[in-house]
Parts: C-alpha cells; sequence; structure tokens
C-alpha cells in the first residue's frame, strides 16, 4: 500500500493552518466565482494566478489556493443553473433542465442539496480514481487516436436528438445552428479564416463563455422586460422547499450518481472531452436507464444529481493527464499547467516520481477542499435559495450587470459584450419558438472538436474514411452511437402509451 | 438579498482586480489570463518592479482576440502615442503580421523594443521509432510525403508548422506542401499523439518536450538552435550540426507603439535590457524553458523584419498567403 503511506505523507503536508485557510478561501471564492454566470473554473484560477504570485506562495500552497477555487467552481456552477436557470459555468448548463424546474416545483432546496450531494460524491470518488488509477489511465489516454475522439463526440451528437426538448426536430435545428458558429474563425487545419468577413475580433471564434451568457443570461433579462407590467413583481414566488432532502430521494439518485461518476470520470481523463461531455454524457445515459423519459426535462432529481456528479468527477479527472501527461483535459488544467510550468514544475510521465511532495500534497488538498464544500455548501442551501426572494425587477438588473463585468473582464474586449449582446436577442427569440437552448452550446463547444479530430484522422490516412473505424474501440464507440440514435425512435414508440400513467403517478407522489 | 449583494460585492472585486485604474506603466497581454503573453507580461513587470526600475507596479491588462490583433489594432487607432504601454509578443505575433492574419495591420506600426528569450524548436520522435536522424526522417519524407504525418502544437500556417517546412526546405525536400502537418491544441496534446502512435513526428518547442524527454519516452532528433542547448537537452544534436542548417526560435518579447517618443523607447528598452541581465530573470528563464536570446531596440526591429520576410515568403510558397 505505497500509495496510502504516499497519501498520509501528503496531508502532512496540507495540514497546516496555512494550507487549511488557503483551501477555505479556496473554496468560497471558487463557489461565488462558479455560481456568477460567465466567470468558470477556468477563469476563476486564470484570475487567481497573480495572487498567488503576490502572495509569493511556493509550489504545494498555490496549487491548494488554485485546485480549491477550481472544485468550488464546479460546485457553485449549479447554484445559478437551479436557480435562475443561467449556468453559471458551462458544466453546470445540463443541470438548468432539470434543476430549474426542480426550483419552479418548490423544490430549489432539495435541488440544490441533493446536486451538493452528487457534486461530492463526483469529485470524491474521482480522487480516489486519481489515487489509485493515474498511471493506468494514461494508457486509456493514449488509446484515443483522432478517429477515436470523432467517434466519441458523433456518440454524443447521436444522443442529442430528444435529450433537451421534447421536440427532436427542433433540437436537432439547434445544434445545427451551434454547429455553425463552431466553424467561424480560422481553421487550424488549413490556416485559412472562416465566416470572418475580415474581422478580426471573429478568428479566434466565438468564445462559448460568450455565448452562454448571452443565451441563457441576458434572453432571460429581454424575457423579463417584454412581460413586465408596473406595479407587478413577475411570476409568484415558488416556494423554496426543504433544505434537507427526503431520504428517498437520496436513495433514488444513488444510482445515477454513481454512474455518472465513471462516466464523468472516464469523459475527464480524455484530453479535449471534459466537464462539459462528462456531464452530458451521464445525463444522456440516465435518462435512458431511466426509460420513463417523460420525467427528466420537467424537475427530475435524477436528472440534477447526473449532470453534477458527472461534471464534477470529471473535474477530478482531468487532472489525470495534467499531472501525469502534461496535457490538459480541460481549459481549467490547462490554465493550472501554466502554473505549474511557471513554479519550476514539469508535469509529465515523472513528476510523481520527482514532486512527490507536490502532487500528494495536492492530492490530499483535494480531499480536504472537498469535504469542506460538502460542509460549506449544505447549510448554505438556505441562503441561496433566498436569492429567489429578491425581486425580479432587482434580480433581472443585477444578472445583467453581472454578465456585462464578466464577460468585460475575461477578455478586456467591448466586441464580446456586442457578441454576447446578439446572442441575447438570438436566444430570446429562441425562446419564443420553444427552440431549446442546450443543444446550441453542445454544438458550439463539441462540434470544432468533432471537427478537428475528423480531419486530423482523413489527413493522417490519406483521405481514406475506413480509417475512421481502424480500432476495436472506435468501432464499439460507433455501435454505441447508432444504438443510441436509434433507440428512441424505436422503443419510444413502445414505451409511449405506456409511459402516461407512471408520469401521473410521479407527479402526485414527486413531492 | 444577502448572496446577491455578496455577488456584486465579488464582481466588483474581481472586476477591479482585471481592469485596475490608470497605473503608471502598463503591459498589454493579448490573450486570456493564463496563456504565454499572459505571463510574458506578468513575469516581465514583476521583475520590473523588484528591481524597482519603475514607479509603483505594472498593470497587466488582457485584451484578448483575433490571436492578438485586436490588441495589435487597439494599439495602432487608440494608444499611438502612449509612452507607458507595453505589449507582449512572440513568435506568433511575427507569424501572423506575415501572413497578414491581423488585417490592416504591418510591423511598421509599431516600435520593437527587445527579446527577453527564446524557447528553440525540437523536431522529436517516439522512443522506438525506426527514425533516429533528422537526415533520415528528411529522406523517409522525400521518399514517400505520405508515409510520415508530422503533429504540432500550432494550426496550419503556425510557428510549428513552418519549423518543419523550413528544415524540410534546407534538407531538399522540393514541394513542401506535401508535407503532411496535423494540428492539434497545444503541444501537449500533439506530444500524446505521438506516443499513442498516430502520427510519427513531433514538432514543438523545447519546453513542451522536457517532460517526455526526462522520462525518456520521446527521442529528440534535433534542436532548432544555434548550438546546442545547455542542460537535459545538451544530449541532443542541434540541426546544423547535421548538415541542416536551420534555426527555429519561439521567441518572446516586446512591442510599444508607433508614436512612442525617442527617449521612452530607449528607456523601456533599458529597463527589459535590465530585467534580462538580472539574476532573477535568469532563474524564471530556466524555470520556463527558455533559452537565451538577447536583441535589444535596433538589432530587435531588424530581426523582427528578418523573420517576417521568410515567414512572407514561405507562406507564399505554400499557399496560405497569395
Amino acid at each position: 500500500m505505497d500509495v496510502l503511506s504516499s497519501l498520509g505523507d501528503g496531508f502532512t503536508i496540507a495540514i497546516t493552518w496555512q494550507n487549511l485557510g488557503l483551501a477555505f478561501v479556496g473554496c468560497f471564492l471558487g463557489t461565488i466565482i462558479g455560481a456568477l454566470p460567465g466567470l468558470g473554473p477556468s477563469n476563476g484560477v486564470a484570475i487567481l494566478i497573480p495572487l498567488a504570485f503576490t502572495l509569493g506562495l511556493p509550489a504545494t500552497p498555490a496549487l491548494i489556493l488554485l485546485t480549491s477555487v477550481y472544485y468550488g467552481a464546479m460546485y457553485g456552477g449549479r447554484i445559478s443553473s437551479i436557480l435562475l436557470n443561467i449556468p453559471g459555468d458551462e458544466p453546470a448548463m445540463m443541470t438548468t433542465l432539470d434543476g430549474h424546474p426542480m426550483a419552479l416545483k418548490g423544490q430549489a432546496g432539495e435541488a440544490l442539496a441533493i446536486s451538493g450531494l452528487a457534486s461530492f460524491v463526483g469529485s470524491f470518488f474521482a480522487t480516489w480514481g486519481l489515487v489509485f488509477l493515474a498511471p493506468q489511465l494514461v494508457k486509456v489516454a493514449l488509446l484515443f487516436g483522432p478517429a477515436e475522439y470523432f467517434a466519441l463526440f458523433a456518440l454524443a451528437f447521436a444522443t442529442l436528438g430528444g435529450l433537451a426538448s421534447r421536440n427532436q426536430a427542433k433540437a436537432a435545428l439547434a445544434a445545427t445552428f451551434g454547429l455553425a458558429i463552431a466553424m467561424i474563425g480560422v481553421d487550424g487545419q488549413t490556416g485559412v479564416p472562416r465566416l470572418s468577413f475580415g474581422e478580426v475580433h471573429l478568428y479566434d471564434g466565438i468564445d462559448f463563455l460568450v455565448a452562454i451568457v448571452g443565451l441563457f443570461a441576458l434572453s432571460e433579462v429581454f424575457v423579463f422586460l417584454e412581460h413586465r407590467k408596473p406595479g407587478e413583481d413577475g411570476a409568484p414566488r415558488p416556494a423554496l422547499g426543504r433544505v434537507i432532502p427526503p431520504a428517498g430521494m437520496v436513495r433514488s439518485c444513488l444510482g445515477a450518481m454513481s454512474r455518472s461518476t465513471v462516466v464523468g470520470f472516464i469523459a475527464g481523463v480524455l484530453p479535449g472531452a471534459g466537464a462539459s461531455l462528462g456531464s452530458f454524457l451521464a445525463y444522456g445515459l440516465e435518462k435512458k436507464i431511466a426509460g420513463n423519459a417523460e420525467t427528466f426535462g420537467s424537475g427530475d432529481p435524477r436528472g440534477v444529481a447526473a449532470p453534477e456528479a458527472g461534471n464534477n468527477a470529471a473535474a477530478g479527472g482531468a487532472l489525470v493527464p495534467m499531472l501525469a501527461l502534461g496535457v490538459p483535459g480541460s481549459g481549467t488544467t490547462a490554465v493550472l499547467l501554466a502554473m505549474l510550468l511557471a513554479l519550476n514544475i514539469t508535469p509529465g510521465p515523472l513528476l510523481f516520481a520527482k514532486n512527490p511532495d507536490v502532487v500528494w500534497g495536492l492530492i490530499a488538498a483535494l480531499f480536504i477542499a472537498n469535504v469542506m464544500l460538502l460542509l460549506m455548501n449544505i447549510p448554505l442551501v438556505g441562503l441561496f435559495v433566498r436569492v429567489l426572494m429578491v425581486p425580479t425587477r432587482y434580480l433581472m438588473p443585477t444578472v445583467a450587470m453581472v454578465s456585462f463585468v464578466g464577460i468585460y473582464g475575461i477578455s478586456g474586449s467591448t466586441f464580446d459584450l456586442m457578441v454576447m449582446i446578439v446572442f441575447g436577442v438570438i436566444g430570446w427569440v429562441l425562446r419564443k419558438m420553444d427552440v431549446p437552448l442546450v443543444p446550441v452550446i453542445l454544438g458550439i463547444l463539441l462540434g470544432n472538436q468533432m471537427e478537428v479530430n475528423l480531419r486530423r484522422e482523413l489527413t493522417i490516412s490519406n483521405g481514406d474514411w475506413t480509417a475512421l473505424v481502424h480500432s476495436p474501440l472506435a468501432i464499439a464507440l460507433w455501435l454505441v452511437a447508432v444504438a443510441g440514435f436509434l433507440a428512441p425512435l424505436l422503443v419510444g414508440r413502445y414505451l409511449r402509451p405506456r409511459s402516461a400513467s407512471p408520469i401521473a403517478d410521479e407527479a402526485n407522489s414527486g413531492d | 438579498m444577502k448572496s446577491v449583494f455578496l455577488k456584486i460585492a465579488a464582481s466588483a472585486v474581481l472586476a477591479a482586480g482585471l481592469a485596475g485604474s490608470a497605473a503608471a506603466s502598463e503591459c498589454i497581454a493579448p490573450a486570456n489570463p493564463g496563456g504565454g503573453w499572459d505571463f510574458t507580461c506578468r513575469q516581465v513587470g514583476k521583475a520590473m518592479q523588484d528591481l524597482k526600475l519603475v514607479d509603483g507596479t505594472v498593470q497587466v491588462t488582457n485584451l484578448a482576440g483575433g490571436g492578438g490583433g485586436v490588441a495589435f489594432a487597439e494599439v495602432v487607432n487608440k494608444r499611438n502615442d502612449d509612452n507607458d504601454l507595453i505589449v507582449a509578443a512572440s513568435s506568433a505575433t511575427a507569424t501572423r503580421l506575415a501572413q497578414g492574419a491581423y488585417p490592416g495591420n504591418t510591423m511598421d506600426q509599431v516600435r520593437w523594443l527587445a527579446s527577453v528569450g527564446a524557447d528553440y524548436g525540437v523536431i522529436a520522435v517516439a522512443k522506438d521509432s525506426p527514425i533516429r536522424t533528422l537526415p533520415e526522417l528528411m529522406d523517409r519524407i522525400k521518399a514517400d510525403p505520405a508515409s510520415v504525418s508530422v503533429a504540432g502544437g500550432s494550426a496550419v500556417g503556425g510557428w510549428d508548422h513552418l519549423k518543419v517546412l523550413l528544415a524540410a526546405k534546407k534538407a531538399g525536400v522540393d514541394d513542401v506542401r506535401k508535407i503532411k502537418y496535423v494540428a492539434f491544441d497545444g503541444g501537449g496534446e500533439a506530444v500524446t499523439q505521438l506516443l499513442a502512435g498516430s502520427v510519427q513526428a513531433f514538432t514543438g518547442d523545447a519546453s513542451e518536450a522536457k517532460g517526455f524527454v526526462d522520462s525518456g519516452d520521446i527521442r529528440v532528433i534535433a534542436v532548432l538552435a544555434p548550438e546546442r542547448l545547455e542542460g537535459d537537452f545538451a544530449a541532443f544534436p542541434t540541426a546544423k550540426e547535421q548538415g541542416i542548417d536551420v534555426i527555429g526560435a519561439n521567441w518572446r518579447g516586446f512591442y510599444a507603439p508607433g508614436g512612442m517618443s525617442d527617449a521612452a523607447y530607449d528607456a523601456w528598452v533599458e529597463k527589459i535590457g535590465a530585467v534580462y541581465d538580472s539574476a532573477e530573470w535568469k532563474s524564471v528563464m530556466a524555470s520556463n524553458g527558455l533559452a537565451s536570446l538577447n536583441l535589444r531596440g535596433k538589432a530587435f526591429q531588424d530581426f523582427v523584419a528578418g523573420s517576417i520576410r521568410s515567414i512572407q515568403d514561405l507562406s507564399r510558397e505554400i499557399g496560405i498567403v497569395q
């Protein structure tokens, strides 16, 4: 049990008052950063790097601070997803699907508590995965060439239909729109700008954060402006619900949490896939397993637990390739990697051997941050839900202000603010037409990756398309993708008549 | 209510931390926090403060977009006479200027100050690859270009790509357009694909390859530096030693607004030079995998002009620039 004694050494490094204090500050700031629309884990960590430098922190405390912010932001992202229907960061997007309906049904407290617990389960077990499996998992990452990545992203899109909407045609339309936006910018495989109309601001493409904040947050503000009447305070406030979820609800979510942890962790380990894909696949899997798909999307606790366990597990998983290969699995780990290099630590195959104090101190800090976040988040649920008590006429201007400040703060570009407003208007129009917004973002997030991996593979194989199914792993992924695409079409026809009654039961016994 | 105020307070603090007030000196990092330009600004800014070369602080402003083009246009159009402003730059800036990727902008519109180091290019293969030297790799490419895929972390036409093409030209490959280059998101992903066996060779910077060189997973077959690097890389031959005289340096440095006064320009060149000469900077260079590249003032201006010319010629040849 070499690993456990190393971990013990790690705890002795991590448990000092200074480090615990840094972890606490990091968790707290991270939760707030995660909850603020626009500011996600990657910006949060990047913003605090100068702070770590200014404080003159050595490597281990600096990493403890920043990874606490990272985990904190992954927890915090769910808060605004559930309460405001505005994802606090991109992986929390799937949480809006069932989280916000739960809040509308008066179960905001339960939704926050369940998702907090799911976040804990996801990141806790993912951290254990990091401890025991890091060296083996690196080999998994090496199994994924461009062909396998392409199959994986195709799998994500194949299961998209009906995931975020009742109307599959509208979901497909939304995803296509997202894919089109993903095409904007300089094409890495040829170096030629596409759809940028000579506008230098568009050469880097559209930042998905700008799109998310515009589509979700600003469109919410526009909807509010449209329905505003003098003297009226918006819709009647929903009840807050219980802060401690009933045991039955927790029990019903345990399966979802554990499966999602595994799915999310694997997605996190793959460089380039990351937390968004983790929460997306976790949600999709749970929806498939539940079979009775109608409750998903209208406030099913499992639909809250799955993406949260998934994206937090992915956060832990993403540390595997970063530490063991020096390859970031997500935007946030890319920033952490830059930080490590600046601290004169070279991540890579030898990191565990050369800097064991840093690695194990970091892992111990992750456990500490996790427990701290659970302890911090559950009691604070009562405080968070009070956001819903704030009259809309105060809340919406605040949302607008935070959106503008957040986006401007990241890039310092007024052009991005314009783009955000455009997306706000688009979001408002799409909402009016009842087109779901989540597939748009997924198109932007995953579309680029899917395209470049296809083209990499075709370059390598000299244009031979059969190379896409050259390995057993690629074939397996394609089979799952085809099954995932066809299953709802075939099975749905069988289940639909019968599924009517369980929903009614669910609705009655749900609270 | 409370948490809303909390949010406002938090975002105000964050905004203040990012945008800041009009400080005495400013360094624009033309990218989001965390990238190479951001680090150049922060590290040099911090060194200037520590060495008391500036009054007060060096404020770092992130102005992302267009691969640095947004910041370049901002400096040219709006801040042309600012004497207290420097902007982080690198080979990527020169590459994009050469290829017209900053529409309407040219290198003459700003004044080039000085370099603070360079990350030299390497070409590597997997440890079990039959290819052992750079000429061997080039012979394979000459014999059958379709059989060798080269992975790098930059886009097609980017610096990682151009380095291989420069080497291939020197090695006598007639049509460099036939070379198969596969673009990945950063050097790390490209090395991973080398280990996974998807590609046969890797082109990148020495710092990107370091972790894998130490572990013995990859073998560097050529360093694109004028002479052998120090430390762990001393064991690897330069391309020049192998008869292929090519240098590929991913340099880091700064430019200043075109309308900056001569006095201010000279003062900035001197300050950056003082940072370069300091012991602190030596340790920053060592930890970031930067090798020496010490060019100041006119010499740096000429160096940038020369590299832009050669990139332009090459880009025209491979069809990226008409």
